[in-house]
């Protein structure tokens, strides 16, 4: 198969979507911008024109509204915040509205909105610029919240959050936008609220998401060269969470590790650990769970604390090495 | 003078807006006798202004409304009954007893209210890019108070309708007060309507009270938005007889003097209707009372309806969390 980027993945999806389906339009921060949301939307204001490709005022409040709005009357809007911390200030429109509206219309009107969140860290940008915040929209009956991790999840799951019917909070980190691999040339979707088991092991399960999926697996060809079988498992989507990947591998191997990109405090990391101690796999636990997850600080800005607060595959693999030594590996 | 609106139109208005009051009289009574758990907030006082823009719009328009939303919905044609069940968080209700007063929605009459305050407003102005990208015509209106002035997302929402030139139109309906803080308390220039100078839309102030002034200037308006000609907005000067939520006319809290509401009173839109009917010679007494008549059986079917409706199932909590059918 064809191998792309990430990015390359995501621009295609939105193209495919758009000449598949004309109630598919863009809207939001710099998608017309050459360099402002990476490569993910190049060209397709040539393609389609203003009309369908809309760069907007610095209004995220309104513009996730007018989303809303659009998606209440029967399109299909793929709405870009370029920065997920800016998407704080339409929180309204994205949990009281878009999440609400069909509980609260007993089913009558539906939401197909999917909003791309982007996270866009390091490169000392600091605290306002650097946020990775899943778990506050995990936490939101009615939204779904997808992270996906490779090229092909990337495409798929984007096809499917626009199919969804309902609003999906699509997570892209520009970390993975030049990861590259295989993905079909047509269109094709992922489901959403499905994990999938990366590697099979039998010593230690690591479950991650997004950018630290893929830090996981290089984690595990690290650990299988000093003699440590990892299974890996990507969430793909955190909201409905697929714990049951989970929960099977750790009765085969007994111990857990979640790596999130996130905080650990009520978050992702947590409600995977929660899932697992509800189930009957708590009885087959060795050791106890290990949450790495961010430094419960905000984003810092100097290179030397950057370095200490993002977590890669080195991190797992001496998360992994401690837990062990913690079961008498 | 009414002789520019048709007497028909002018019958239908009249009709529309003692729907309104005899409604909400009765709610009135329901929420006093504790029928009624949901927050209610009447919309009594302010009739002619839903009326008299929702006398412009067809199936295909929509409206955007706000927590004070009976006008709203039963101007563009909502069923009483469907009204009353929802308030008394009846499974009959317009949202199945899962919206309540606040969130009155029929999605085929194409009303929707949800009451945090300006949000709908950009909803109205998603709607209406919609309506622009599809060149369906539709125009949609959004209400609200002029609590939501008080909101930056008001002014972004006209800088996107201006921009994109959507058929939307902003209805402010003036009532002075944002729950209980007046006007000038909050805004240091009595200007809603000039606001839309800012970005190059027309904007204009009418009697709120007066429902033959509301029908003509929204009547331009929703034109003008049909023919491409872009949004406008609306201040329809206007007062709520009752306290923000609730049957009492809270007047014992200090907040406003009888005076004023005596004053606003003396303007009933519904009585000013009538009385320009009977003076034209539209209608005789004895019209008028047969019409109040019908109208309150109306009413009294409505909370007959709510009373007997069931309550909606324990066991569906989950019921509507999620859209199940993926649309194709």
């Amino acid at each position: 198969m064809r191998e792309i980027s990430y990015g390359r993945a995501l621009n295609e999806a939105t193209r495919q979507l758009m000449e598949h389906d004309e109630r598919v339009f863009v809207v939001g921060q710099g998608v017309i911008s050459p360099w402002y949301v990476g490569m993910t939307t190049e060209g397709l204001l040539d393609r389609f024109g203003s009309r369908r490709v809309i760069d907007t005022p610095v209004s995220e409040d309104s513009v996730t509204g007018m989303a809303v709005g659009a998606a209440i009357a029967g399109m299909r809007p793929i709405l870009v915040h370029p920065r997920m911390d800016f998407a704080l200030l339409a929180m309204d429109q994205l949990i009281n509205q878009a999440a609400n509206w069909h509980y609260m219309s007993g089913g009558q009107v539906t939401v197909s909105l999917t909003v791309r969140l982007i996270v866009n860290r390091g490169g000392e940008q600091a605290a306002q610029h650097s946020q990775s915040l899943q778990a506050l929209f995990a936490h939101i009956p009615g939204l779904k919240v997808v992270m996906p991790s490779t090229p092909y999840d990337v495409k798929g799951l984007l096809v499917a959050s626009v199919y969804d019917g309902n609003p999906v909070i699509f997570i892209d980190d520009r970390w993975l936008y030049d990861a590259v691999g295989p993905v079909p040339e047509e269109m094709y979707e992922v489901p959403i609220g499905r994990a999938v088991v990366r590697r099979e092991g039998k010593d230690v399960t690591i479950v991650a998401s997004s950018y630290m999926a893929a830090q996981a697996q290089r984690a595990a060809v690290r650990l299988e060269e000093i003699g440590i079988d990892a299974e890996v498992i990507d969430l793909r989507t955190v909201k409905p969470i697929d714990s049951e990947l989970a929960i099977e591998s750790v009765k085969k191997t007994g111990r857990l590790i979640i790596a999130d990109g996130g905080w650990a405090a009520c978050g992702v990391s947590a409600e995977v650990a929660a899932l697992v101690a509800e189930s009957d796999a708590v009885k087959d636990l060795k050791a106890p769970v290990r949450r790495l997850a961010l430094t419960p600080a905000p984003a810092p800005m100097s290179a030397s604390l950057e370095q200490a607060y993002y977590h890669d595959a080195d991190d797992i693999v001496m998360a992994v090495r401690d837990l062990l030594g913690e079961s008498e590996f | 003078m009414t002789t520019d609106i048709p007497l028909a139109m002018l019958i239908e208005l009249h009709e529309t807006m003692l729907k309104m009051r005899l409604a909400e009289e009765r709610l009135a009574d329901a929420l006093l006798a504790g029928e009624i758990r949901c927050p209610v907030h009447l919309y009594t006082g302010e009739e002619a202004v839903a009326t008299g823009v929702c006398a412009h719009l067809n199936e295909g328009d929509y409206v955007l409304g706000t927590h004070r939303s009976h006008g709203h919905y039963l101007a563009k044609g909502g069923s009483l009954k469907a009204m009353m069940a929802e308030i008394y968080g009846k499974v009959t209700g317009c949202a199945q007893g899962r919206g309540g007063s606040m969130h009155l929605v029929d999605p085929k009459l194409r009303a929707f209210a949800t009451p945090i305050v300006g949000a709908t407003i950009a909803t109205a102005v998603g709607i209406a890019l919609a309506s622009s990208m599809r060149g369906d015509g539709a125009v949609s209106v959004a209400f609200f108070g002029d609590g939501a002035t008080d909101e930056g997302r008001f002014y972004e929402c006209l800088n996107l309708a201006a921009l994109y030139k959507l058929p939307v139109l902003f209805v402010c309906e003036n009532n002075f007060y944002s729950t209980h803080l007046p006007m000038e308390a909050r805004q240091p220039a009595d200007n809603i309507y000039q606001r839309a100078e800012m970005f190059a839309l027309p904007g204009v102030r009418v009697d709120g009270n007066d429902v033959c002034a509301v029908y003509r200037v929204a009547g331009e308006a929703v034109q003008h938005a049909r023919n491409g000609g872009g949004p406008a907005l609306l201040e329809c000067r206007t007062y709520r007889w009752r306290g923000h939520v609730g049957p009492h006319y809270d007047l014992d809290k200090g907040l406003r003097s009888p005076e004023e509401l005596a004053a606003w009173q003396a303007r009933c839109p519904v009585k000013r209707l009538e009385q320009t009917l009977l003076a034209e010679g539209v209608l005789t007494n004895d019209d008028l009372t047969s019409i109040h008549w019908r109208i309150e059986q109306e009413v009294d079917q409505a909370i007959a309806f709510a009373k007997s409706s069931p309550l909606p199932e324990a066991g569906d909590l989950l019921k509507y969390v999620y859209n199940d059918e993926q649309g194709r």
